[in-house]
């Protein structure tokens, strides 16, 4: 008996923590086996950020004679954990671009502090281990690409074996045509500056990469190819921090995201946690039944509209779908599809 | 922690970081980035065709080899020199000018500057890549010219002249001088505009040739406020008279160990203070 109860509650346990990890990667359906990994292969302690943001206000100077301020970030807080990509989203102007030259120390916060990996961001040697991809990147026009490359990975102070090989492995990897690895920069289209902008942040194997707009200037396949790089990025246990208003392209990517709104932060937390608001509107799709018969079977509690193909029945709670279903049933609809309805980001950000 | 308010502590704190020291990186580390950036600016001068200004040069030794075999018997030697060294001079000025004031501003315009100093780079470091890259163009380029010169000279003698080996000292002054010039340029373009940081570095360079007269002035001239102002441009202005000994290489006096000696140590002395001063202002600013 002593023993068989034992069993059971080592069967619990067991079940318990099964639950659990289902529920986590249900979550966060993309991150498999990426988590584990961060944890054995960093340095960086599971428990500290990736990135800390504190408070952080930016005035700029403008006008000549008389010097008026514009506040670009104001008083933005946000926290990074390691692993996630992280998507940064604010309309034109709101700040993303400050924020990241304030953290890659091109410009100088008005207050406020913010720590990479744990370190101030004015810690020369921590910037050894990240990454950065500038908004509409220019670089030397009169490097080759594969000079290029091989320039930052001397400043980096990596050897020359190591220079050749990383920069081969990542022209390769962000699908740059071979030819134009020994074409000067001059004649490199939008695109192809792009790619070559991702490849360079990636030079010294950074645990976390800052990218400001990666998939501007990039036609629909380099999209695609720059999203699955960004995505390979996580399994290999590396964080990122993305601005984009390419809506899309965050909500199929990122882990967690933030708001900012004229400096401020808007909203933040994972993408799920901010639409937690709108969940359980249910969409129901039908065709072949009538609207008014199924208008009145249902009440008010559902709401009924004509498409050009067919019905849309909203219903604002999931225990209603079978009514709807059964009506349809006795209306001899033909049922389409039955699909809860999120808030989209479009809606958040726009908010 | 934050730039705003530096006590001594961060200060150092910055000062050390701003060449790219660190407790994590080693000396040599840094020194291997600095190189780095160095060669990319030498590399850079050399794609943007700053070494032409050679053909330029010695179609000018040619001609004038040409031209003096035919006017003047025993004066070639003194006047290929003169003619020579002088070019040299003001090739070298031109390129420290106008590449010079550039160094930093093009960066800051093309923003390329912000993929580097997003990396391990300090912005002393960065300055001082930049720095020694333009004065290893200007070696390259001086030492051609030498040798041009020094060619011209065997050419117009008909044979060996000790000349060609007495003129280097002087060739070695100009280069300082150079290095000099290349300097200050540095330091107008980290806070002005690249067109007025040619126009102060030229000037800087006509009146750091005229030193003793200023140093004469601060004792005569009337006012008190002149004096003063001449005396604080005598003590700031590099004094460019110790390099420029062409006249005497061309009659073939060769300057003493200890003038050498002497214009060295202060053109080093000089370029630190130069390049400590570019650094300071550089590692403030904001790069919008
Ligand atoms: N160099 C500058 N001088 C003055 N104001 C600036 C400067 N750069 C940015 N700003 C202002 O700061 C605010 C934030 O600009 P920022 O470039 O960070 O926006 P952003 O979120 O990156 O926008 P976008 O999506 O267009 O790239 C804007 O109001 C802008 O006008
Ligand atoms: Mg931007």
């Amino acid at each position: 008996m002593r023993t068989r109860k034992y069993q059971d509650d080592e069967f619990d346990e067991l079940l318990q923590k099964r639950l659990r990890s289902k529920q986590e990667r249900s979550r966060n359906p993309r991150i498999k086996g990426g988590a584990a990994k961060w944890a054995t292969s960093h340095r960086t302690p599971k428990s500290m950020p990736a990135i800390e943001i504190e408070n952080l206000t930016k005035d700029y100077d403008v006008g000549f004679w008389r010097k008026r301020k514009v506040r670009a970030l104001d008083g933005l807080s946000l926290t990074v954990e390691p692993g996630q990509i992280f998507g940064f989203l604010g309309a034109n102007g709101a700040g993303k671009t400050t924020t990241l030259k304030v953290l890659m120390r091109l410009i100088f916060p008005t207050g406020g502090v913010a720590r990479i990996l744990g370190r101030d961001i004015g810690d020369v040697s921590m910037h050894a281990r990240i990454g950065y991809l500038p908004e509409n990147p220019y670089f030397y026009d009169y490097l080759t690409a594969r000079e290029f490359l091989n320039y930052c990975g001397e400043l980096f102070g990596l050897d020359r074996v190591t220079r050749e090989r990383r920069t081969e492995e990542l022209l390769t990897r962000v699908n740059l045509e071979t030819k134009g690895w020994d074409r000067q920069l001059r004649k490199f289209s939008k695109g192809m500056l792009q790619r070559v902008g991702l490849a360079q942040a990636l030079v010294n194997d950074p645990e976390i990469v800052f990218l400001d707009e990666p998939m501007s200037g990039l036609d629909p396949v380099g999209r695609r190819e720059v999203r699955d790089l960004i995505a390979s990025l996580r399994t290999q246990g590396k964080t990122v921090f993305m601005c984009s208003h390419i809506l899309s392209d965050i909500e199929v990517l990122c882990d967690s995201v933030a708001i900012l709104k004229h400096g401020r932060l808007a909203q933040a937390g994972s993408l799920e946690e901010l639409r937690a608001g709108e969940a359980g509107i249910v969409e129901v799709i039908a065709t072949g039944a009538d609207a008014e018969t199924l208008r009145q079977q249902l009440g008010s509690s559902a709401i009924v509209t004509t498409t050009a193909s067919g019905l849309r029945i909203e219903v604002a709670d999931e225990r209603e779908v079978d009514a709807v279903i059964n009506a349809l049933r006795q209306a001899h609809g033909k049922l389409v599809s039955v699909q809860p309805v999120r808030q989209s980001l479009e809606e958040l950000f726009l908010e | 922690m934050s730039q705003l308010k530096p006590n001594a502590g961060t200060l150092i704190n910055n000062t050390v970081s701003d060449l790219g020291l660190d407790s994590d990186n080693s000396v040599g580390l840094t020194v291997r980035r600095t190189v780095a950036i160095a060669r990319n600016a030498f590399r850079e001068a050399v794609r943007d065709r700053v070494l032409y200004n050679l053909v330029i040069f010695a179609l000018l030794l040619i001609a004038g080899a040409i031209f003096l075999g035919e006017l003047s018997a025993g004066q070639e030697a003194k006047i290929i020199v003169d003619l020579g060294l002088s070019a040299m001079l003001l090739f070298g000025v031109f390129i420290a000018i106008f590449v010079g004031v550039g160094l930093v501003y093009k960066e800051i315009e093309r923003r390329t500057l912000y993929t580097i100093l997003s990396k391990p780079i300090g912005r002393g470091q960065f300055l001082l890549g930049k720095y020694l890259g333009l004065c290893l163009t200007l070696l390259v380029n001086v030492l051609i010219m030498g040798l041009g010169v020094s060619l011209a000279l065997v050419y117009v003698r008909r044979g060996w002249d000790p000349m060609a080996i007495k003129i280097w000292p002087a060739i070695f002054l100009i280069y300082v001088e150079l290095m000099i010039i290349t300097g200050v340029a540095l330091l107008f373009s980290s806070f002005s505009s690249p067109a007025l940081s040619a126009l102060l570095t030229f000037f800087v360079f006509i009146i750091g040739h005229f030193s003793a007269d200023l140093k004469a002035l601060s004792g005569t001239t009337g006012s008190a406020s002149a004096r003063w102002l001449f005396r604080s441009l005598y003590y700031l202005l590099p004094n460019l008279s110790n390099y420029s000994v062409i006249t005497a290489a061309a009659h073939g006096v060769v300057p003493d160990g200890r003038s050498l000696l002497v214009a060295t140590v202060y053109a080093v002395v000089y370029i630190m203070v130069l390049l400590a001063a570019a650094t300071l202002i550089f590692s403030r600013r904001n790069f919008k």
